[in-house]
């Protein structure tokens, strides 16, 4: 067990104007023994430098692009190839397109799932696939001297998958039981009432990615190759390759595999969204009962923003000092001063359309009306009074000067390029960023505190045994309450 | 598929084990050629190590790939060194760590780090606590002073008010990880039943809600007296250092402490496990089947046998436990295996959730059968390169991060005696024979095992009922 749960470290980057915002600055680092003070922190140097990683671009003949970034450190090599649209393409089938996402590596080319996992582990090899919200991603993660070997299974996976009807069967009926389960898994309950909450009918984000058990039971080979043509076109694709490699290398290991794909078949895209989220007429409670539950898990939640507002970095410093940091003021009143909780967050989901704002935590039985007094009361003050320097400076210092461990890996820094290229964001944005949130002021905190925090206008959700814990959130007159049943979320 | 997360099952212990295992890799292939072949090069990860006066050993790890530091403190306690009747205290502990030391009053510690964008954690094992920073380089005076001051200087400062409030803290850690999580109270089951009464793996790092209502301010004050000393810890520091500048900054920071107390560590008697029925009744829809036997220490000569057994049982997708329950037969909504092999003692573990109409008696015959079959015949060569293949990947990969680098030092100088253990680690993997991973699941995991079954509340009738059969 860790002291802290959730990794609460949103490392970014790193860059010398910030470093006036740290500690101290001198000239030398190095304490001595003579002049050593213990009495109070030491002085710091000077933060190094960002050194945002070179990105190189091509393109394959049929339309791809790669995105290459070379790290000679080790003999390793990742590749993720991002295939824009994932489960945002559902349309009346829920969970369809991260089902065929899972699907890619069971069975592909001419061998079954056994012995495609089998040959990937023989090589060393790691592949993953899956769909975000925005994307299908291929992932593949091997060492250099494996590569072309690996490479070849992964085109199979691309290009090849099977789906075969045992494959997809058993796919399935893990599925079914994976849904059943959601039924004992408190925050995953309170994920699937916030998003049938914040989002109307007809919105997409209204169903969980992973569908719901009706449309999972419908499921069958046809309809997931209809969807794979529809979805996994070479149109959409971008490669994002990291690691022990040159450009001309991978273009041609990625020509000689993946040239000749074509499309078939009629694209799939998303359905127009003619609704948007809903914010709260007042303040909204939607309570779910698990009697005898050790806990009560809370989530406060509004509409959130798009990832491409202007004012992102002000949100984030914002954020920071109302839930995204341990020092956060929401962590330090509800787990370090009172003792309610091991641990309180909050932030912003950013997807295509806005995700949800959420202050997310656990608390004990006992408690659950004081933690919601305790929330309302940290939600109204960051909107109505300006944050004090010492909790800017620290916000913009923890931001801006996070280590650059998002790119340490070959993993992580593929990711980085490939999350910004989904908001059509180069790599030297990360310069930009850390420059912006350096220029956040207390008033651009409130500004942003006040459009999008939360305070007269909530849906909150709490999962937890409702004989105990109703009548004292009722007594508390925050506003309706309305009950939902367990079978109510997880169809 | 997504990548598996196998820390699902064990929030506990054996999350952490595998981390360890798996965190491994160096950065001698640093400038060699791409088309390098790993296996033809002796892995070296340099340091220096130095021992103060005062019993505190320093251990140094330059990488410049990129200009972070890592802090990475080991004390040698853990949840095994607790005395019956104060489980969870090491890991309550760790959290006092946190609540501020006389020159560093609370709450500076977590706000200096982050003023200089730094991140921290700490945690606990049954037998060690670590805690740890990371940050951009510059940081690294700041790192060391907040952890001297709290070895230093941290006593004095310490009230009931401070014990109270960690202690709310991890009681909600324990609702929240364990008692409001489907399986939650498994592991702890688990262990009661594998290790004999006393024994320091017989409960858990997060403890007892009644051993920790009941740890008090004089506890406290005794547990660090004697166990949070500079001769009691290791401190790893890599990054985008200078190891000569580390040193003298160490020295600097650290040497006035005083050597603690020497102290009896905990010991253990070897024991025979009997076959054990264990049912325990949750708030879970579907039945899962936990068999657990006796092992081995780390590092003991059986130990790789008995984790590439555990890998071609269910470490990887093609395994085959996973191949005859989930794929083959629909019996499985998943299995896992695992070699929890820990410092004083060890057990290996299987894990198979049931499909939904399936009763655990057929998913145990069905292990049972698979089990019976390797015992019978050992695993093919192929079997064994793959499990082989896999292990050096993760060796590679896993020491991509400076962070998990410091661990590592930190976790073979405490095993081995030596930090830079990579390679010798590796070739104990390497030295393992179809015969030896045959001859394990022979010695280990016959008869003399717990089986536990979780089940849906009021559904004891879905439990494991059969005996071990072999």
């Amino acid at each position: 067990m860790s002291r802290v749960h959730t990794p609460h470290h949103l490392a970014v980057a790193v860059l010398s104007t910030i470093a006036a915002l740290s500690a101290p600055t001198t000239s030398t680092a190095q304490p001595t023994t003579q002049a050593f003070d213990r009495t109070r922190p030491p002085a710091l140097g000077a933060a190094p430098t960002l050194t945002v990683p070179r990105v190189q671009s091509g393109t394959l003949a049929n339309g791809p692009v790669i995105r290459l970034v070379e790290q000679r450190e080790l003999p390793l090599v990742q590749i993720i190839l991002s295939v824009a649209g994932g489960a945002r393409l559902d349309r009346d089938d829920p969970g369809l397109v991260s089902f065929l996402a899972n699907l890619l590596d069971e069975g592909a080319g001419a061998r079954d799932a056994n012995a495609l996992q089998g040959e990937l582990a023989f090589l060393g090899a790691s592949l993953s696939t899956g769909a975000s919200w925005d994307a299908t991603t291929i992932s593949l993660k091997v060492s250099r001297r494996n590569l072309d070997a690996a490479l070849d299974l992964m085109a199979d996976v691309v290009l090849r998958p099977t789906f075969a009807a045992t494959e997809v069967n058993r796919q399935r009926d893990l599925r079914l039981a994976a849904l059943l389960q959601q039924r004992d898994q408190p925050a995953a309950l309170a994920g699937l009432a916030v998003a049938q909450t914040l989002f109307p009918e007809g919105h997409p984000y209204r169903r969980s990615a992973s569908g719901d058990s009706t449309a999972t039971t419908r499921l069958d080979s046809a309809a997931v190759r209809a969807a794979y043509q529809g979805a996994i076109r070479p149109e959409r694709a971008a490669f994002y390759v990291v690691g022990d490699i040159t450009l001309d290398e991978a273009r041609t290991a990625l020509e000689r595999r993946f040239g000749a794909w074509r499309a078939t078949g009629e694209e799939r895209r998303p359905a127009p969204v003619l609704v948007s989220t809903q914010r709260a007429s007042g303040v909204r409670l939607i309570l779910v009962d698990k009697p005898g539950a050790a806990q009560s898990v809370i989530n406060v939640v509004a509409p959130g923003v798009e990832r491409t507002t202007g004012d992102h970095a002000a949100i984030e410093v914002m954020n920071t000092i109302l839930g995204g940091s341990f020092s956060s003021r929401l962590n330090t009143l509800l787990r370090e001063t009172k003792g309610y909780t091991y641990g309180i967050s909050s932030g912003f989901a950013y997807r295509p359309l806005p995700g949800p704002f959420t202050v997310s935590t656990a608390v004990r039985t006992d408690v659950t009306d004081s933690s919601l007094v305790d929330i309302f009361r940290e939600l109204r003050t960051i909107r109505d009074t300006p944050v004090s320097d010492a909790e800017l400076d620290r916000a913009k210092a923890y931001l801006g000067l996070a280590v650059p461990g998002d790119l340490e890996t070959v993993g992580q820094v593929a990711s980085e390029v490939a999350t910004l290229a989904l908001w059509n964001l180069p790599i030297d944005y990360l310069t930009e960023y850390v420059q912006r949130v350096g220029q956040v002021s207390a008033a651009d905190v409130q500004r942003v505190a006040r459009a999008f925090v939360p305070a007269e206008h909530a849906w909150v959700i709490v999962v937890g045994d409702l004989a105990k814990i109703r009548a004292p959130i009722e007594r508390l007159g925050l506003g309706t309450v309305t009950v939902r049943e367990v079978g109510s979320l997880t169809r | 598929m997504p990548p598996t997360d196998c820390s699902t099952y064990y929030l506990q212990m054996t999350s952490r084990l595998r981390l360890r295992r798996a965190l491994a890799a160096t950065t001698i292939l640093i400038g060699l050629t791409g088309s390098a072949d790993a296996q033809g090069t002796p892995l070296r990860v340099p340091v220096t190590v130095d021992t103060l006066p005062n019993g505190l050993t320093l251990i140094v790890h330059e990488d410049r790939s990129v200009p972070v530091v890592t802090t990475n403190i080991w004390y040698h306690v853990g949840s095994g060194d607790e005395r019956v009747g104060r489980t969870g205290f090491a890991h309550l502990f760790e959290h006092l760590m946190f609540m501020g030391s006389q020159h560093a009053p609370y709450p500076q510690f977590d706000r200096l780090l982050e003023a200089a964008g730094a991140g921290n954690n700490g945690s606990t094992t049954t037998d060690r606590t670590n805690y740890y920073e990371s940050g951009p380089a510059n940081a690294l005076p700041l790192m060391l002073w907040l952890e001297a001051d709290r070895l230093g200087w941290m006593l004095e400062t310490m009230d009931g008010a401070k014990v109270d409030l960690q202690r709310d803290v991890v009681k909600n850690e324990r609702r929240q990880s364990y008692e409001n999580q489907p399986y939650g109270l498994a592991f702890e089951q688990l262990s009661a039943a594998i290790y004999p009464t006393g024994h320091p793996y017989s409960w858990t790092t997060i403890g007892s809600m009644a051993d920790l209502s009941a740890a008090s301010l004089d506890d406290v004050k005794d547990f660090f007296r004697t166990y949070y000393a500079p001769n009691n810890a290791t401190i790893v520091v890599a990054g985008d250092v200078r190891a000569d500048s580390v040193r003298a900054m160490v020295r600097t920071m650290f040497a006035e402490i005083p050597r603690g107390p020497t102290f009896t560590r905990p010991r253990v008697a070897p024991f025979t496990l009997r076959d054990t029925v264990v049912t325990l009744e949750d708030r879970v829809q579907l039945p899962r089947l936990y068999l657990a036997w006796h092992g081995v220490r780390e590092f003991a000569p059986d130990d790789a046998a008995l984790d590439i057994a555990a890998y071609i049982l269910a470490g990887a997708r093609n395994s085959r436990l996973t191949k005859a329950l989930v794929q083959d037969r629909p019996l499985a909504t998943s299995v896992n295996a695992f070699n929890a092999s820990k410092r004083l003692d060890g057990d290996v573990q299987i894990v198979a959730t049931a499909r939904p109409g399936v009763h655990l008696d057929t998913l145990q015959r069905a292990i049972d059968a698979e089990l019976a079959r390797l015992a019978a015949q050992g695993p093919t060569a192929r079997e064994i390169r793959q499990a082989l293949n896999s292990i050096e990947a993760s060796f590679l990969s896993r020491l991509e991060l400076s962070s998990g680098k410091a661990d590592q030092l930190n976790a073979y100088y405490y095993a081995t005696g030596s930090p830079d253990y990579f390679q010798k680690d590796l070739d104990r993997y390497r030295a393992v024979r179809a015969r030896d991973v045959q001859r394990v699941v022979r010695t280990y995991l016959r008869s003399g095992r717990v089986t536990l079954s979780v089940v849906p509340q009021g559904r004891t009738t879905l439990a494991a009922t059969a005996r071990a059969t072999r």
